[in-house]
């Protein structure tokens, strides 16, 4: 059981990876940092299962500041939309990178 | 032992006493949050905004002044109660402060009316100062988090620029990305030991022989690249250069100096309660991100003209000079640390004090040629300028203290147990690599003639005055006395670390000797 949820949250960490390295839109970015974020939520849960609670009141830490970060991440991104008319990544270069 | 000066962490109220100044900190943040969105916006608003919050990091101050005094220690618990987290705290609250008054003048000149970004400002330092006492990895993410998110908006808050608006969601982006690898790594290290707390984690990797447990490694692996992101070590640097250029002056400084100080402080913490009994696996891994992120830093920072980029990159390669002392793993190494920070961190305040001093509204001057020729004009800013960009090359005398940081550095790396001399000599290269845009930046400055089109910059306002001032005054005179920061930065190893890790919690630490003389 551990290890289906450990394999389980390792994929979908990953997943999370490639979408934030190869999508080009804000919004889609964000996204996947979400998906990233509820793959280490999952292995949280099921280590908690072995080791006690402890797991479990980081996965509520995790929500809380994952909903604060969403918050302030959203304005900063409209923000950005309100200059160029676009979240998409390949358009907003001012800043040589 | 006095119930005031040996706090035991298992009871809430001992516990918030030990987080005293924190919740001072962000306490008072709050408050001041109310009362700078109560009032219309206004210059002479933000102004006495701005003064209470400096007020309020005197007070924090105080209260750190105190606990370091009466040589507070704790049992073993989610925070220390060390001198590392009191000496950090200061770095950190030495840099707010830098940060407040010149955004106070920053505002004003760029026609910003936010009075609440200077108590933002206190509210990501109160996630710092978390992240200094952090003994518990829920706590390091709280504080990072705290750090970081009130950091993102910090960034982009000129509304009215586009490039502030770009800063912040790059910032943004590649923080969370950061922050999501950090987690996992932590999501690993307590599926691999079952524990959250640092020193129980070093403790039971100790005993139960985890040295090769491939939970563990991983998960030590992802929290580094986690940290490198978060201090912008190479190769995960390629955000800073851009989000540096295009935040705000003063809060460019804020990332620079408190941000970067701040995530070491958990990262060498961390490293060093936790990490230490797996030393052997990645000990190579942190060598090679130091020696890969000085290179890269000095190298490229020759091809900059623009300050900003310039002391971005600045900013990297000194990340690698920080990590040296992080690979040492001794604590001569987390001593050095702490010099290290202070020093840097007054001398960038200062270089970043002076790019606001001749920034004129709209941040278009900020080409290195754009200060040919300041000594005939400005001829104090430019020694002090000068003074900072010694400092950070690490140059004797002139620059102050800035030769004995990376002294010291390199004298940990040379003493340690297995001595590093390796990483020693790429410290001495690659810094004198950096002596070429360092002394470019004199050079440029004293000897180039004035453009004749050239505007005389505008004397600078009273605030970034001071800390150019006291920042320049305060390296040359510890340049002179270093013996007194070393003095305060004696014997502030973070506890448990490198010693036998406490194998019972209920055993109370040894309390700290007194600092001599």
């Amino acid at each position: 059981m551990l290890a289906e949820a450990i394999f389980f949250s390792a994929v979908l960490f990953t997943i999370g990876v490639i979408g934030v390295l190869t999508r080009r839109n804000a919004i889609i970015i964000f996204m996947c940092v979400e998906l990233m974020l509820n793959a280490v939520n999952l292995s949280f849960v099921a280590f908690a299962r072995a080791y006690g609670v402890a797991g479990q009141v980081f996965v509520f830490f995790v929500m809380t500041v994952a909903a604060a970060e969403a918050a302030v991440g959203l304005a900063i991104i409209i923000a950005m939309f309100r200059h160029k008319q676009t979240v998409n990544l390949q358009n907003i270069n001012i800043l040589k990178g | 032992m006095n119930f005031m000066t040996h706090l035991d962490l298992s009871f809430p109220a001992q516990l918030s006493l030990a987080l005293l100044p924190d919740l001072l900190l962000m306490g008072g943040a709050m408050i001041l949050l109310l009362w700078a969105a109560w009032r219309p916006e206004s210059a002479r608003h933000q102004r006495s905004v701005g003064a209470a919050c400096l007020g309020l990091i005197v007070l924090t101050t105080i209260a750190i002044g105190w606990f370091m005094y009466r040589h507070v220690t704790a049992t073993p618990g989610p925070i220390a109660v060390d001198r590392f987290r009191w000496i950090a705290d200061l770095v950190l609250l030495l840099g707010t402060a830098g940060t407040i008054a010149l955004s106070m003048d920053y505002n004003e000149r760029e026609g910003i009316f936010a009075p609440e970004s200077h108590v933002l400002i206190l509210l990501a330092t109160s996630g710092m100062m978390l992240l200094a006492a952090a003994r518990d990895l829920m706590i390091v993410f709280l504080g990072i988090e705290t750090m970081s998110v009130a950091t993102y908006v910090l960034a982009g808050m000129n509304r009215r620029s586009p490039r502030s608006a770009e800063a912040a969601m790059k910032y943004f982006l590649l923080g969370a990305f950061s922050t999501a690898f950090l987690l996992y790594g932590m999501a690993l290290v307590y599926g691999a030991t079952g524990a959250t707390n640092l020193s129980v984690i070093g403790d039971r990797v100790m005993r139960f022989g985890l040295t090769t447990s491939p939970l563990l490694l991983t998960g030590i692996a992802l929290m580094l690249v986690g940290f490198g992101f978060k201090v912008a070590a190479a190769p995960f640097h390629m955000w800073a250069p851009d989000v540096y250029e295009g935040a705000p002056t003063p809060i460019t400084g804020y990332m620079a100096a408190a941000v970067k100080a701040a995530a070491f402080a958990a990262f060498l913490r961390i490293w060093y309660e936790a990490f230490t009994p797996v030393y052997a696996s990645w000990h190579n891994a942190v060598w090679w991100l130091a020696a890969v992120t000085m290179a890269v830093g000095n190298i490229i920072a020759l091809r900059q003209r623009d300050l900003k980029r310039l002391l971005a990159y600045s900013s990297i390669a000194h990340a690698g000079y920080l990590l040296v002392a992080l690979t040492v793993n001794s604590p001569a190494g987390s001593e050095a640390f702490l010099f290290y920070a202070f020093v840097y961190t007054i001398a960038t305040m200062g270089s970043f004090a002076v790019v606001v001093a001749l920034g004129d509204p709209g941040e278009r001057s900020l080409n290195v040629d754009d200060y040919a020729g300041l000594w005939t004009v400005r001829p104090w800013l430019a020694v002090a300028m000068a003074v900072f960009m010694l400092a950070l090359l690490g140059f004797p005398v002139f620059g102050g203290a800035g030769f004995f940081a990376k002294w010291y550095v390199i004298r940990a790396a040379l003493q340690a147990p297995s001595p590093h001399w390796k990483l020693a000599v790429i410290l001495v290269l690659t810094s004198v690599i950096s002596a070429g845009y360092y002394l470019y930046v004199v050079m440029v400055m004293f000897m180039r003639p004035r453009v004749a089109s050239a505007a005389i910059p505008a004397r600078s306002r009273g605030l970034t005055g001071f800390v150019i001032a006291a920042s320049a005054v305060l390296l040359i005179v510890l340049g002179f006395f270093p013996e007194r920061l070393v003095r305060l930065t004696e014997g502030s190893a973070p506890y448990g670390a490198l010693t036998v890790p406490a194998t019972s919690s209920a055993v109370p630490l040894p309390s700290l000797p007194p600092a001599r003389r």
